[in-house]
């Protein structure tokens, strides 16, 4: 009697349990799916949860020493120079570098967005960032989607750029009877921030004094947009060089960058070895 | 018995439910951990007294430093002073973060900055409390509050004391606001500070660092200070207040004679911050002759 009364029920809970299940996953699908027919996915530059778009100026609070002028031989202070790195940097040949046609050597993509003086970006298409620096007139070009240039190695590399989506950040409340109405997350906020790998770089200098990156150097960045309440907007590029050759660990820097209303003070100057 | 399985079964489906059903869990950004610095900027670092490079201050805020002579911190009523919440970028140590909950909630209610040998405590509010009238109390940790933006977060300090925020070398008054943003991803955390300060600074004073997770860390508490006789000449004369006069400080050169730095870089201001002031000292700066001190050779 009892076995016959708990199959009973055990059968009757087992339809609710599939019915909820599968009332509630078709729910999760319909939510992923849209229900709709699936819509082709928006372009790197319509999906972008930040405006990079504009004039940056770097604002140089920090490394002044070893960004505005020129350092002295053998100031490897702040990088985490290897040997081999030290030896090469003390053979650095401003003259040597100009005569063989790489006076650019330090505005490579490791360094570039360092160097004091102002950068331009748009969209060269819907999936291609174009980043120009007027010092030392370099362009980058961050390229969505995984499309490698396929071509030789150069100072600014080949440049892998995603979005990175912020996800609704509320606390994980344990008992959700208690979370408040203001605890909810927002709706899908259009923020985030931009991830970009560089490599196929040709050597370079991440300092003016021939502190040295290989060509198997590996450059990641993070572009972190803010806006004050004033107005102003600041972008700053968190940027990690990896190279096992000249540096002991992963250089690890972020720079900061305010907006300007125009390229008023745009000044495209040519690549210098030695100022 | 069938009202048990009933009972059971009931609360089986309805958690599977809500498990299946629910928004997706908003879990939040962590930022507890010991969070070493990298050393891989000059914000921790200060070697000459007089460096106020690319540092906006004000007409005030340069005769401030200039006024200043470091052995005022061995002063018996200085020797326990703290620096501001700024110090956690400029100064040379990293820094332990922990959260604090509501013991019945669970829900968040601050970041806590550990404090360090010579930097207070911040706690970060994170439950939308006011802050303080202006004419509150202030303390060397000030008062925070927290909000998110996106993976971000964003904390205001205000009510700080004056202190020095670049290593003896600049300082804030009690006016100044602190705008930091902390963004971690993996183990690594980048710090943005923005120091305003309506007396000692020109423009804003915004400084970025990267952090590492460090999961030995071991941090040295805030511990009770004893000051102790450091210099005998403060303790003979306790009416002694170290300082220089205006044009009297013998360290506004040191930076120019060793690294060639125009003195118009050295004593700092907006303009040293901009590109554009490269032109104002590129025909009078000759680089100097090979390092050879401090250069940045790993000790063995």
């Amino acid at each position: 009697m009892r076995n016959a009364a708990d199959r009973r029920t055990g059968r009757v809970l087992g339809a609710i349990v599939c019915a909820v299940l599968g009332l509630a996953a078709a729910d999760r699908l319909d939510a992923q799916r849209g229900n709709a027919p699936p819509a082709a996915r928006p372009s790197p530059r319509a999906a972008a949860p930040i405006d990079l778009t504009g004039y940056w100026v770097s604002i140089v609070t920090q490394d002044w020493r070893w960004r505005m002028v020129t350092p002295a031989r053998g100031d490897y202070r702040g990088v985490p120079t290897t040997a081999e790195a030290r030896t090469v940097a003390d053979a650095w040949d401003p003259a040597a570098d100009e005569a063989a046609g790489q006076a650019c050597r330090s505005y490579g993509a490791p360094a570039i967005m360092s160097v004091p003086g102002r950068v331009r970006i748009g969209w060269e298409d819907d999936s291609t960032l174009k980043v120009e620096a007027d010092a030392g007139m370099q362009m980058r070009l961050l390229r969505f989607g995984n499309r490698p240039s396929g071509a030789a190695p150069s100072w600014q590399g080949d440049s892998a750029a995603e979005w990175q989506f912020s996800r609704g950040n509320v606390p994980l409340v344990l008992r959700p009877a208690l979370r408040a109405a203001r605890d909810e997350p927002s709706p899908p906020s259009r923020s985030g921030s931009l991830k970009v790998v560089t490599t196929n770089l040709r050597p370079g200098y991440l300092r003016k004094n021939g502190v040295p990156y290989s060509g198997n150097a590996i450059l990641t960045e993070y572009w972190e947009l803010f806006k004050r309440s004033n107005g102003e907007q600041w972008l700053t590029i968190t940027s990690l060089v990896e190279d096992p050759q000249y540096l002991r660990e992963p250089r690890l820097i972020a720079i900061p960058f305010k907006k300007e209303p125009d390229g008023a003070k745009w000044d495209p100057t040519s690549c210098s070895a030695r100022w | 018995m069938i009202q048990t399985s009933l009972t059971r079964a009931a609360g089986i489906v309805l958690t599977v439910a809500a498990t299946l059903s629910a928004a997706p869990a908003f879990a939040q950004v962590d930022l507890s951990g010991w969070w070493v610095r990298e050393a891989h900027t000059d914000n921790g670092y200060s070697r000459e007294p007089v460096d106020l490079l690319g540092i906006p201050v004000s007409e005030d805020g340069r005769a401030k430093a200039l006024s200043y002579d470091i052995a005022s911190l061995s002063a018996t009523e200085r020797q326990c002073q703290m620096y501001p919440p700024f110090y956690a970028l400029t100064g040379p140590f990293g820094f332990q973060v922990a959260s604090e909950l509501d013991p019945v909630t669970q829900k968040l209610v601050a970041w806590k900055i550990a404090g360090w040998i010579d930097r207070d405590a911040t706690t970060v509010w994170m439950d939308g409390r006011p802050h303080p009238s202006r004419y509150a109390p202030h303390s060397h940790g000030g008062f925070t509050t927290g909000a998110w933006d996106g993976d971000t977060l964003t904390a205001v300090t205000t009510h700080f004391k004056m202190g020095d925020i670049k290593r003896h070398t600049s300082f804030s008054s009690d006016r100044a606001t602190l705008t930091y943003r902390f963004t971690r991803r993996d183990d690594m955390l980048t710090v943005t500070g923005i120091l305003e300060d309506p007396v000692y600074l020109a423009e804003p004073y915004v400084l970025t660092d990267v952090f590492r997770l460090d999961s030995g860390g071991n941090p040295l508490p805030l511990t009770a200070c004893e000051p102790i006789e450091e210099l005998p000449r403060l303790h003979e004369n306790p009416g002694l207040v170290p300082h220089y006069l205006p044009g009297k400080n013998p360290w506004v050169n040191e930076l120019t004679e060793h690294r060639n730095i125009p003195i118009e870089a050295v004593l700092g201001g907006p303009a040293t911050m901009y590109p554009e002031f490269r032109k104002t000292i590129k025909d009078t700066y000759v680089p100097p002759p090979r390092c050879t001190q401090d250069c940045g050779v790993p000790q063995r």
